[in-house]
């Protein structure tokens, strides 16, 4: 389906966060790529180190502390860790935009739309002030903001939840992007806005055959939009597939769990089934595989041995020591 | 908005009115007989009943309000009992002198306390957050005489470069239109005047703002710190902008209401409280005017002086309420 190549590869990523308290390391070996016109699920708990992936692709890491050590994020075939400030900044808002989580806070409450619209514009192309004002209104006409000339005068207070989500993405789109990464966009919104928002994204892609980044905790929004799906763990991603295969395939002890945890109407079951535990604290990883202890199938060597990324079927990655090669003679089916 | 400020206007009233009744009950309120303790010990009783009956100190009360009133009301301050000099235009003269001292002041202190926390706050915990924060204690805690005298010491003695009293050097011509000199001089070309009027400035104006400027200073830098970490901040920087447009334009404007709140109150302070800066340094204000009439029991000077900078201290306040909407489009004022 997406034969072209990859607008943006992520490589061997580690992004550490470096403390009194010791070296979080917060991204810890993340690989991906991504066509143009494709969509990437990254799920993940909190603190799996999803969005600071995401932040690292931003070059928007605060540092100190925060450090990206190792790895290469190559968009367009460049790699942008070697990018200057001045570059990256041309980069941000006009080739790789970002929508945020919370839409309530993520504009600024003393603008009004049109300054905060505007002004994106206006740092990356050539315009003059009234065909930035007339891009504004084409945008926010885009997004389905009714009435748009006359909401480009309010500010955000006077905006619902998924009318200010809307407003972000027609900031997010200003620049007709390449690469939107998406952080959480409707985890702060009611169920019903979450499908018009999605459904606005699946939209936008088809217009403008942009990649999407849908960093989510929500498998349902992974299944509704995603292509391929990467499945963090503790700053690594633990399974990577095709969003079909995860669904149907699903391997990997934590993504089972992830399922699991799902509640549904049609399956009559007793007891939702949870993870037990907590994720680890970052700055002091098990020395085995991270989830070792709170995975239901850990065995004696899982404490001991990190496992690697397998591939166990055509693209599709699994991080557990049950489907790699030297140990899958051992294993008894789970 | 105008609604608003004429109903604000309205509403000076009744707080003038309060104004007007203790300043009025001010004289009475001493124990004793105003009439002695204003002409002390060795009056004869003649002279007692002949400043009574000017005074009308012998009608009742309510009646000798109204004529305080009314008097106020046309302009009429009365005159001093010291001087005999009409206070309204004592004050038509002193009252500009101080309020050219004070924004003089304010303008410094905000200019460089506003931007000594910006930079504090962006570059936290830098050598320069650590040297101005630690001069803002020093600025808050340091006696404003004592600044003034070594300024003076410093200045006037050691390098003679500014001139150590005074508004202007005696001889100097000024044709006074709104005994603003900055003022009447640019108003009349008079540039030798300018400089003049300007050098005498710097010296009271620095001390009278220190305080101000130290407390505007860590106000910015708490204010912004608890603004930059704010969702719409990162926003701004994922747009791509500018870093020092995030952080005077995004950032500055949010964070500036609590400082407005200081500048409005420190602003009032200084005018009524210009009292030390204007001994040490000669300043012909109401500061100095206000003292030696509360020494000399000079009560017809001491109660329309505080009548009158309680009504500035009022507007003053009604122009930080309007100001605020400018800064926060959510305030409502109705």
């Amino acid at each position: 389906m997406h034969t072209e190549s990859p607008i943006l590869q992520v490589e061997n990523l580690h992004t550490h966060f470096i403390t009194k308290a010791g070296i979080v390391k917060a991204v810890d070996g993340v690989d991906f790529d991504i066509k143009p016109g494709e969509t990437l699920g990254i799920v993940g708990e909190s603190g799996s180190g999803k969005s600071m992936t995401a932040m690292s692709i931003m070059g928007l890491i605060p540092s100190p502390p925060g450090k990206i050590v190792e790895g290469e994020i190559r968009f367009k075939g460049e790699n942008l860790l070697t990018k200057t400030k001045k570059q990256m900044r041309n980069i941000r808002g006009k080739e790789i935009s970002m929508v945020f989580q919370d839409p309530m806070t993520s504009l600024n409450p003393v603008f009004t739309i049109e300054k905060q619209l505007i002004e994106t514009i206006l740092a990356h192309e050539s315009f003059s002030k009234n065909q930035a004002r007339s891009r504004a209104l084409e945008l926010l006409h885009l997004v389905g903001i009714p009435d748009p000339k006359k909401r480009l005068k309010n500010y955000p207070h006077e905006f619902s939840g998924g009318m200010r989500q809307r407003v972000m993405i027609a900031i997010a789109l200003a620049c007709n992007p390449s690469v939107l990464i998406a952080d959480e966009p409707t985890t702060a919104l009611d169920v019903t806005i979450q499908a018009q928002i999605l459904e606005l994204f699946k939209k936008m892609q088809n217009e403008l055959n942009m990649a999407i980044i849908m960093i989510t905790h929500d498998l349902g929004v992974v299944a509704e939009v995603c292509d391929r799906v990467m499945v963090m763990y503790a700053g690594k991603p633990v399974e990577y597939t095709e969003t079909n295969h995860l669904f149907d395939q699903g391997k990997h002890p934590y993504t089972l769990g992830l399922m699991n945890s799902i509640p549904t109407i049609n399956k009559q079951k007793k007891k939702l089934e949870a993870i037990d535990g907590v994720p680890p604290d970052l700055r002091s990883l098990p020395k085995g595989c991270s989830f070792a202890p709170r995975c239901k199938h850990v065995m004696e060597a899982c404490l001991h041995i990190d496992p690697t990324l397998t591939e166990v079927n055509d693209h599709h990655f699994v991080r557990c020591l049950l489907y790699e090669e030297t140990n899958s003679e051992k294993v008894v089916s789970p | 908005m105008l609604k608003y400020i004429i109903r604000r206007l309205f509403m000076l009233i009744p707080v003038l009115i309060g104004v007007s009744i203790l300043t009025f009950s001010l004289i009475h309120l001493i124990p004793g007989d105003p009439a002695r303790s204003m002409l002390g010990e060795k009056a004869t009783e003649a002279q007692l009943e002949s400043l009574r009956e000017e005074l009308g100190l012998n009608d009742p009360y309510i009646v000798q309000y109204g004529r305080f009133l009314g008097n106020i009301v046309q302009g009429d301050l009365g005159e001093s009992i010291q001087s005999k000099e009409n206070i309204a235009e004592q004050l038509l003269y002193k009252l500009p002198a101080t309020v050219e001292l004070t924004i003089f002041a304010m303008i410094l202190a905000i200019i460089v306390g506003v931007l000594a926390g910006v930079i504090a706050a962006v570059k936290q915990y830098s050598w320069f957050d650590n040297i101005s924060m630690t001069g803002a204690l020093f600025g808050v805690s340091l006696p404003i005489f004592w600044l003034g005298l070594m300024m003076i010491w410093l200045f006037s003695v050691v390098f003679n470069i500014l001139p150590p009293s005074g508004r202007l050097t005696s001889g100097m011509e000024l044709t006074t239109i709104t005994n603003f000199y900055l003022l009447d001089s640019l108003l009349t070309g008079n540039w030798a005047a300018f400089k003049d009027a300007f050098s005498h400035l710097l010296m009271p104006g620095l001390a009278l703002g220190t305080i101000p400027m130290a407390i505007i200073a860590r106000m910015t830098r708490s204010s912004m710190l608890e603004v930059m970490r704010q969702d719409y901040i990162r926003t701004a920087n994922a747009k791509g902008l500018r870093t020092r447009f995030v952080v005077f334009q995004h950032a500055l404007k949010n964070a500036f209401l609590p400082v407005l709140t200081v500048i409005g109150l420190q602003f009032g302070l200084l005018l009524g409280g210009a009292v030390l800066t204007e001994t040490i340094f000669s300043w012909p204000g109401i500061g100095r005017y206000v003292y030696l009439a509360v020494l000399g029991r000079d009560y017809p000077v001491v109660q329309s002086t505080i009548l009158i900078v309680a009504t500035i201290f009022v507007l003053v306040n009604l122009i930080t309420d309007i100001l605020y909407k400018y800064f926060d489009p959510r305030i409502r004022f109705d």
